[in-house]
């Protein structure tokens, strides 16, 4: 049955018990993104540490409301960038965007950067559905940009 | 079962998108009425035969295709005249209500900006003229498109926007604080008919009757009414009519891109135009322009001929049927859903819950599953249903709620899309772990 490819049981269990979920002090940036459409919300902070090309993820947090693969794409994505690089959480990032586009072969996905992100590939079938899946990646590219222009202009 | 008043198994054929099956051969139960209606053959094929034999741009040209196409433009004109118990010059052609509704703002806005620098307007418009501290009045439960061209309007002239609350029940809160709310200030009374999202029908008697004493503009959003309901312009309540009504025909089976705007003969002649350009002038110079009567005044460029022909076999096939019947035949699929919806715990109708003065519009929440989910699985069933604010998001936040799943029912729905609606929501509950 189709409905099993679209929620698969890693996408039920982050749905049920999301990771970092609920806002933290310090951050660098908050930021605020709705999907108009179906009016799912989040509201997510970042907060970067090091400098240069050690910028890291110090900590990534949210608070939202919206149906399950909104939600536990955001559970999963702090899975993914919390505590790395920058960098690397923007190349996991791309990844991201690259499978909801269905843009990139299965073979090719890079298992490490996405982790249970792999699981979203069900939902790249369902055009509807993949501006849920990107709403906390969108949010959290949004964010970590404001915060690395802020650092750089102080 | 009591028998239904239309012959639903006999209309399902007429329309041929009705006998196709969706998601891996599941029978496609249409119940997104509300977004857009399906069409039948009849409609098909009068778009068909007219680009076959008559296409010309209508009101232009000498040839006798030109001739043909404009009869059957200004047939289409005076069959939804006849449709809405209105004249043929009262209607004017638009893309669709959201045009219709800009329209009217936008008389607003040239009116004022006109009369500013005082050039010329038709006689009558001094009532289009606003100034800040004038007011104008929806309610909380507008579509996006009565809601966003009055901020619009009032955000560029200076005017007020104020609205009528809802009751719990999810009814026009209309009885206390009217004559506060409707005052000498107050240039346009603007509300919807039946409500898309909440499905009320609304008893518009009362705030038009204060409308009209301080003398202030009445407009109804027809959208979910017109197409589900016998309306007549001229009696809105009471033996009375609005002054301006507006409608989408692809609601009412007709094509897209085609909408109408109904207005009383004394206010069109009284509106400096919207839209300019080609075939709603009377002369051109170099100088300077003077605009034809209503409707050409309105109707600028060559018009959608094909979707009014459309728009008219729509209506004929409407006709056909009686809209007494099909508002008998939504009634009934009415008293047969509000109870079978209430059947499952955990369901929550957003909404009025008796079936006196709505329309087979359902929006509801089930416990522990947001609706895009609920949409998902009833989408898995092939039941195919609306999720999210419906465009009208600040109903949503009357009642605290993100979104809502939406079923919006027509003449070729039966008890048995019903039913698929309920297994297919109980589904949902089974799926996501909450029944
Ligand atoms: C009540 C109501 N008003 C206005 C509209 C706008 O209609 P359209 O999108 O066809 O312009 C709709 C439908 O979308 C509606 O349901």
């Amino acid at each position: 049955m189709q409905l099993e490819q679209m929620y698969q049981q890693v996408i039920m269990d982050h749905y049920k018990h999301p990771h970092g979920k609920g806002l933290r002090d310090p951050f660098d940036v908050e930021v605020h993104h709705v999907n108009p459409t179906c009016g799912d919300e989040i509201t997510l902070r970042v907060k970067l540490g090091g400098s240069g090309e050690a910028v890291a993820v110090e900590d990534v947090s949210f608070e939202g409301q919206g149906c399950s693969i909104s939600q536990a794409s955001a559970s999963v994505m702090f899975d993914q960038v919390e505590g790395t690089s920058l960098t690397e959480a923007l190349r996991a990032n791309e990844e991201f965007s690259a499978l909801m586009q269905s843009a990139v072969q299965d073979q090719e996905l890079d298992e490490e950067l996405l982790g249970d992100a792999i699981a979203f590939s069900g939902v790249a079938q369902y055009p509807a559905r993949i501006k849920c899946a990107l709403l906390a990646w969108m949010a959290f590219k949004d964010a970590a940009s404001q915060a690395l222009a802020k650092e750089q202009t102080s | 079962m009591s028998a239904q008043p239309l012959d639903v198994s006999r209309i399902k054929k007429d329309f041929p998108i009705l006998q196709r099956t969706v998601r891996d051969g599941k029978r496609l139960v249409y119940l997104d009425s509300g977004a857009t209606s399906q069409k039948p053959n009849a409609v098909l094929d009068a778009e068909r035969h007219y680009y076959e034999t008559s296409n010309a741009a209508a009101h232009r040209g000498a040839h006798q295709l030109a001739e043909e196409s404009t009869l059957a433009y200004e047939a289409a004109r005076a069959k939804v005249a006849a449709f809405v118990g209105a004249q043929p010059d009262e209607i004017i052609f638009t893309k669709n209500a959201t045009e219709s509704l800009n329209l009217i703002a936008y008389t607003f806005l040239n009116a004022t900006t006109k009369a500013a620098r005082g050039e010329s307007l038709p006689d009558g418009a001094e009532r289009f003229v606003l100034k800040p501290g004038d007011e104008i009045v929806v309610s909380e439960m507008e579509h996006h498109a009565n809601l966003v061209p009055w901020q619009e309007l009032c955000a560029k002239t200076g005017a007020t926007l104020r609205w009528f609350g809802i009751t719990e029940a999810g009814r026009l809160h209309a009885e206390e604080g009217i004559s506060n709310l409707i005052n000498e200030r107050t240039k346009v009374v603007s509300l919807v008919h039946q409500s898309n999202i909440l499905g009320t029908v609304n008893l518009l008697g009362l705030p038009f009757k204060r409308a009209r004493e301080v003398g202030a503009l009445c407009v109804v959003d027809a959208c979910q009414s017109i197409p589900h309901m016998p309306v007549d312009v001229n009696n809105i309540y009471a033996d009375q009519g609005a002054d301006l009504v507006a409608w989408s025909g692809h609601k009412m089976l007709g094509p897209t891109g085609i909408g109408v705007l109904w207005g009383r003969r004394e206010v069109l002649d009284s509106m400096p135009p919207f839209l300019s350009g080609g075939s709603m002038i009377e002369t051109v110079t170099m100088q300077g322009t003077t605009f034809a009567k209503p409707p050409q005044r309105f109707e600028a460029g060559v018009p959608m001929m094909a979707q009014a022909v459309g728009l008219g076999a729509a209506v004929d096939y409407l006709n056909e049927i009686g809209m007494d019947r099909i508002a008998e035949h939504e009634h009934e699929l009415t008293e047969y859903t509000l109870p079978r919806l209430s059947e499952i715990d955990g369901l929550t109708i957003v909404g009025p819950n008796t079936s006196a003065d709505r329309g087979s519009t359902f929006s509801f929440v089930v416990d522990g599953i947001h609706p895009h989910d609920v949409g998902q699985v009833l989408d898995s069933h092939g039941v195919a249903v609306r999720v999210g604010h419906h465009c009208a998001w600040p109903t949503c936040q009357h009642f605290k709620i993100p979104a809502t799943v939406r079923a919006s029912m027509y003449l070729y729905n039966d008890f048995a899309d019903v039913d698929a609606l309920v297994d297919g929501v109980r589904d949902a509950q089974k799926f996501f772990g909450v029944s």
